[in-house]
Order: C-alpha cells, then structure tokens, then sequence
C-alpha cells in the first residue's frame, strides 16, 4: 500500500519476496544511519589530513553558511517524506520569500524586523496552498508542488522582475555570517540546532512523530488508528513553507541580495540530502540523524573537492554518484548477504 | 486507494466491476477525447486572443518560429508520457538532451566530414546507453525511478561538463548541412516540426494499438496486477527507459542543429518543462493514463503561452507563473472529472443498471 503513495517500486522489488532478504534489508536501513554517521566521519578525517586549509576555522565557517539553508530546508523535507509525499517548491519559496522581502523593504517602509516576521508568514501561505491542494483537493504532492515551483518561481520574478535589492543594512547583512564570539561557528548554527532538535523530538519522540511513519506506512490504516492524516500532512506543508521563509531571509542577508532567481535548483540537493540521510522515497523510514549526517557528507565532500582544486564540475558527478550509491548499495548488501546465506543453509557442513 | 490516486478515468471505472464493459470502454474514451479537446480550446482560444491584440501572430513567419521552438520539448515530453504512463518519471532528460548534444558537436570536431544520418544515429544510441543506463540501475537498486533519475541528473550533467571543460562548440564547427536541417522548412513547416510529428504519431500508435504498448497502462494502473497477469513488467520498464533515453539522444542533435552553440549548459533544467507539458496533456503523474497526442498538445501549450505573452506585451516574467497555474488547474480538473465520472459509475451500479 506505500508503495501506492508515491513512485512504485519497479516490479523485481516484489518477485522475490524472501523474508530473509526483506529482514536483512530492514536491518541494513536500520543502521543507515550508522552507515552515514561513519562515513561522514571518515570523510572529514581524509580531507582534514590530506587538503590543505580543509581543516581551518575559516573553511569550516563557509562550509556551515553553506550548508544552512540545505539543511534547514532537509528538516521539514524530511517528515513530509517520511509521510509518503513530497515538497519540490522549497527553493522557489525561497526565492519568492526573498524577493518580498527585498520589495518590502525597498518601498513598505515598514522596520525590517516586522517584514522578517511578514516574510516568515508569507512562507506558511505558500505551504498552506500546497497543503490545501494536496490535501483539501487529494491531488498528488508531486505534481502540485512541480506546478507550484512554475508558479512561486514565476511570482518572484514578477515581484521583481531582473533586479536586485541589495541595500540591506550592513549590521543585518554581517549579522547572518558572524561567528558565535571566539570559534569558528557561525551565530545561525544555534537556531538551525535548537529546530534540529525541536523536529527530533517531535518526529522520535511523540505520538505524532510516530504517526508521520504511520502514514507513510499505510494512509488508510493510519486513519482508522485515528490519525487525522489530512490536517497532519496539511500542517507539514505550512512548516516547510515557514522554513522557506526564514531560508529566505538568511539567503537574502547572506548574499545581500534579494533576487528571483535566488536558491534556484536547490529542490533537488534538498532531495538528495533527504535520500542520501537514508530516508525512504515510498515513505515509513527514514530518521532524522541520518538526514543531518547525510547533508554534512554532501556538504564535506563537496568542500573538500573545492580546496583541492579538483574540477568543480566533478562535483555534480560526485552528488549524482553518491545519491546512486546510497540506494543501490544497500540492495546489492543485502542481495550478497541472502545468497550467502542461502549457501549456507544448502551446505550446513561448509560452514 | 482511488480516492488519494491521481484520478486516472481507467481505475476509477475499474472501481465498479458490475458496470458493463462496453460502456466502460466509451466512457473512458470519451474523456480522454474530452481531455484533447480541452487542450486543443485552450490553444484555440489562447492563439485567437492573441491575434485579435496583434495579427502579426498568426503570420507565416511567427506560426514557423513557434512550431520551431515546440519541436524538442514535444518530443522529450512523448518519451516522458511512455515512462510515466508505467508510473515511473525520468528527470534525467535534460542532462541526456545536454550530454548528447554536446557530444554531437565533438563528433563533428573530430571528424568533419561526418554526414548527418551518422550524427543523428550515434546520438540517438548514446541517448538509449544513457536510458539503459537508467533502466539497469533502477532493476538492481530497486528503488523508484524518481530517485535514480535524481542521481543520473547530476552524474550525466557532471560528465557533461567534465568533458566540456569550459569549452564551447560553434556552428562554425559543424557542417552546413546538419545545421540546415535545423531550420530547414518543408513546405514552410520546419523539419524539427515533421520529425516531432513522426514521433507522436508513431508513439501514439504503438500506445494505442500495440499490445505491449496497452500493458504500459496496465503496469501503470496496478504493478501487482499486471505481474499476476503475465506481463514482463520488469522489461517492459527497461524498454521504457531506453526509449526515453533514445528521444531524449533524438533531441539533442536536433538541438544542436538548431542552436548551432554548445556549451555543457544545453538543457539544464528542462526536466521539470518536460514533466510539466505531460500533465499539462493529461497523462496522470501516478500511471496508467494518458496519451502521447496530450503530452505533445501540452507541450505545443505551453511553447505558446511563451510567444503570446510577449506578443501581448505581458511581462515575460510571467510566463513561469502562468505555467505554473495551467499545471494546478490541469491536475484539478482530472481530479474533478475522475471524481464525476466515479460518482456516475456509483450511481449506476446502486440501480442495478
């Protein structure tokens, strides 16, 4: 039944049922995050002693600026995943977010504190029409949230247009890339931390969060145990637009500039971050560690690659190749490890 | 699962199974000839709008530049129709589009004196390596196709600029001939056009009559059933791929022909247009429906949304908002007659008819 709620599995997922390969196969999702936490682990260790500057507090402080708005947006990604949907508009919220803010301020007047807190808002209204079409209306996220990415897209370019709003004041622009006082750590780490930890919880830790796996799992039992699954998934859309929102603001200080083409593409890194993180696609799996391990991987290899001077486009290749591992590895483990034992039980002696 | 499905007519009708298959069958076709017709209104209504603010836009040369720059969107939105028809996607498209273009340029720098049918035909099989490629990984990995297309997005894109390296391809580089064929017109309709026609037409056919193509709808409708049922879902979603591949390989010659300047940029986002002008045409983002007339009617939509709006004088920065509604609206409405016609089919069972 999840596999109804989004892609199907292509047909071989299902013509060998096994139940020992589906337990060695959960097994190896379980600890995916393991997987990752290691391999990001190791990843850091080979680029601190063999690339120059990797290691540096100045390179750690861009590559954490880098990452904020990935990771930020992976948070709420993350659970509407797990529910067996998605969100492709995040990076077009973003711009659309940003240009507001950048028209607001150019003409509105208003303090920019009261138009952070309109923009954040503006980011809930563009989840909650994503929300209202997917759940008020029953329609696919995937293809609401591909029109909507046209659409929120094609609003920040009305707004405005080809230009740039760049006149932020300068406190507010080097606010948004100042370290906490005495490291190397970016201020804006401390509340993408505190929400980390607000969407952990809530997602391992309370009824709800086990019933976003619910849902993942199976809508309709989810149902008839009482979830009330269409205000839930409503409300993850509103967050993830809040996010965009705050995205939105951070994108627009940091680069001080609100423009419409900003944060474009970034829907599919968010994806892959998600994916990477050893979030299922189908729904029902996936936990929040890995997600925030896996965005730090991608980040750090991308890093690493920059400082050693190896191509930049080897990048693309390296986030292609890498989302492909993650998924086709882990299958091809586990395929390895039910032949053995299938060996094995045809020639108890061998062993 | 209908009620959270994409509201293709076939399983909405397949919900009753009391109901008498003839008229099943007439009511299906008679939405999804309802559904073309739609779009062929809208296109109706759009172009005669259009040319009462402005007659210069149903002239000869404006009618050839727009039949000029739907070409390859129709045709990458035809493969796109045959892999999502099976519920699957292919995001890959526009980086096979890049990498194959690109690659066509270089074949004429190495050896000059390349003739075109060559071009067209080694492009059109490094397109099909790179749908296979697609089509192999999503059998071992066992995932859906929306994440392995997520990653060959990057890998092919990635190896297109690895080999590009900054460089970029002139027409200059590239025989008269090849780069004729992309604005050469027959009869005053461009070449690029008659071969997106064949195209539609022969994808069309091959959906509607072919018996491997009707069990694409049945894969797409209930992967479980239609393994139950016999059919090689498994290779049946290869083939899809590499079909995919193989118009996607189709349209970056022609886009190379066309724009004459390659870079490793060629196609970069064009994934998303892709899938956009196969639900703009109707074909159910969750399988089992649509048609490759619909996709191709999509695609020609919203290439002409583009030069009305500037025809119109309407901020070009609109266009991507404008896109982006006809998609909401394209869903809502096959949501809306889904729900009607299941309704209808509900009513009729409960008299007993």
């Amino acid at each position: 039944m999840a596999h109804d709620s989004l892609y199907a599995a292509p047909p071989t997922a299902e013509a060998e049922p096994g139940a020992g390969r589906l337990a060695s196969l959960r097994g190896l999702f379980g600890s995916w995050d393991a997987v990752i936490v290691a391999a990001l682990v190791v990843a850091v260790l080979v680029a601190s002693l063999t690339v120059e500057n990797f290691a540096s507090g100045r390179n750690a402080q861009f590559l954490l600026l880098d990452l904020m708005p990935l990771a930020l947006i992976a948070l709420p990604m993350t659970l509407i995943v797990i529910t067996g949907e998605i969100d492709l508009s995040v990076a077009s919220m973003v711009g659309l977010c940003s240009t507001l803010m950048g028209q607001l301020w150019l003409s509105s007047g208003l303090s920019l504190e009261l138009i952070c807190v309109l923009v954040v808002l503006l980011g809930a209204v563009l989840g909650a029409v994503n929300g209202l079409f997917v759940t008020g209306f029953g329609l696919p996220s995937l293809a609401v949230t591909i029109g909507t990415l046209a659409l929120y897209r094609g609003l920040s370019f009305v707004v405005l247009g080809d230009q740039a709003v760049a006149d932020f004041p300068a406190d507010w622009t080097a606010a948004a890339v100042r370290n906490i006082p005495g490291t190397s750590i970016p201020v804006v780490v401390v509340p993408l931390l505190l929400l980390a930890v607000i969407f952990g919880v809530v997602l391992h830790a309370t009824a709800a969060g086990r019933a976003l796996y619910a849902m993942g799992n199976n809508d309709q039992a989810a149902t008839f145990t009482g979830v009330s699954v269409a205000r839930t998934k409503f409300w993850l859309f509103v967050v993830s637009g809040a996010v965009c929102g705050l995205v939105g603001i951070f994108w627009t200080l940091r680069y001080a500039s609100a423009r419409g083409d900003n944060a474009t593409g970034l829907e599919l890194t968010v994806v892959t971050a998600v994916l990477l993180g050893g979030v299922s696609i189908f729904g029902g799996r996936g936990a929040l560690l890995g997600v925030l391990a896996g965005v730090l991987l991608l980040g750090v290899l991308r890093n690493a690659l920059q400082l050693a001077d190896v191509d930049a486009n080897a990048l693309t290749i390296v986030t292609g190749s890498l989302l492909i591992a993650s998924v086709v590895l882990p299958n091809a483990v586990a395929d390895i490890r039910a032949r053995l034992h299938r060996r094995r039980q045809r020639h108890p002696v061998a062993s | 699962m209908s009620l959270t499905d994409a509201g293709a007519p076939e399983r909405a009708a397949g919900d009753t199974p009391t109901d008498p298959g003839r008229q099943r069958r007439t009511l299906t076709e008679r939405l999804l000839a309802v559904r073309e017709l739609s779009l062929l209104v809208a296109l109706g209504l759009l172009v005669l709008v259009t040319t009462l603010r402005n007659d210069r836009f149903l002239s000869g040369q404006s009618i050839k530049d727009l039949l000029l720059g739907c070409a390859i969107l129709v045709i990458l939105a035809v493969g796109q129709t045959l892999v999502i028809v099976t519920r699957n996607v292919d995001l890959s498209v526009g980086s096979i589009l890049g990498l194959v273009a690109f690659a066509t340029g270089s074949l004429f720098l190495w050896a000059p004196g390349t003739p075109w049918p060559v071009a067209l035909v080694v492009g059109v099989a490094l397109g099909a390596l790179g749908g296979a490629v697609n089509g192999g990984l999503i059998a071992v990995a066992r995932v859906p196709a929306l994440v392995i297309t997520l990653g060959t997005l990057y890998a092919f894109r990635g190896v297109d600029y690895y080999w590009a390296s900054g460089r970029q391809i002139n027409a200059a580089d590239m025989p008269a001939s090849f780069l004729r064929l992309g604005n050469q017109t027959v009869l005053g309709v461009p070449v690029l056009f008659l071969v997106a026609l064949v195209v539609v037409a022969a994808v069309g056919f091959y959906l509607r009559s072919y018996r491997s193509g009707r069990e694409l709808y049945a894969i797409g409708s209930e992967p479980a059933a239609a393994r139950l049922s016999g059919i090689p879902v498994g290779r049946r979603v290869f083939a899809v791929f590499v079909a995919s591949g193989a118009l996607a390989g189709l349209a970056g010659v022609l886009y190379a022909a066309r724009f004459g300047t390659l870079d490793a940029a060629a196609g970069t986002g064009l994934e998303l247009q892709v899938v956009a002008a196969a639900v703009v045409g109707g074909v159910a983002i969750f399988g089992g429906s649509g048609s490759a007339y619909g996709a191709a009617l999509g695609a020609v939509l919203l290439t002409t949304i583009g030069s009305s709006l500037a025809v119109l004088r309407i901020d070009p920065f609109w266009q991507q908002a404008v896109v982006g509604a006809l998609i909401l609206a394209a869903i809502g409405l096959d949501r809306l007659l889904a729900l009607r016609v299941a309704a209808r089919l509900r009513g009729r069972s409960a008299h007993g008819a």
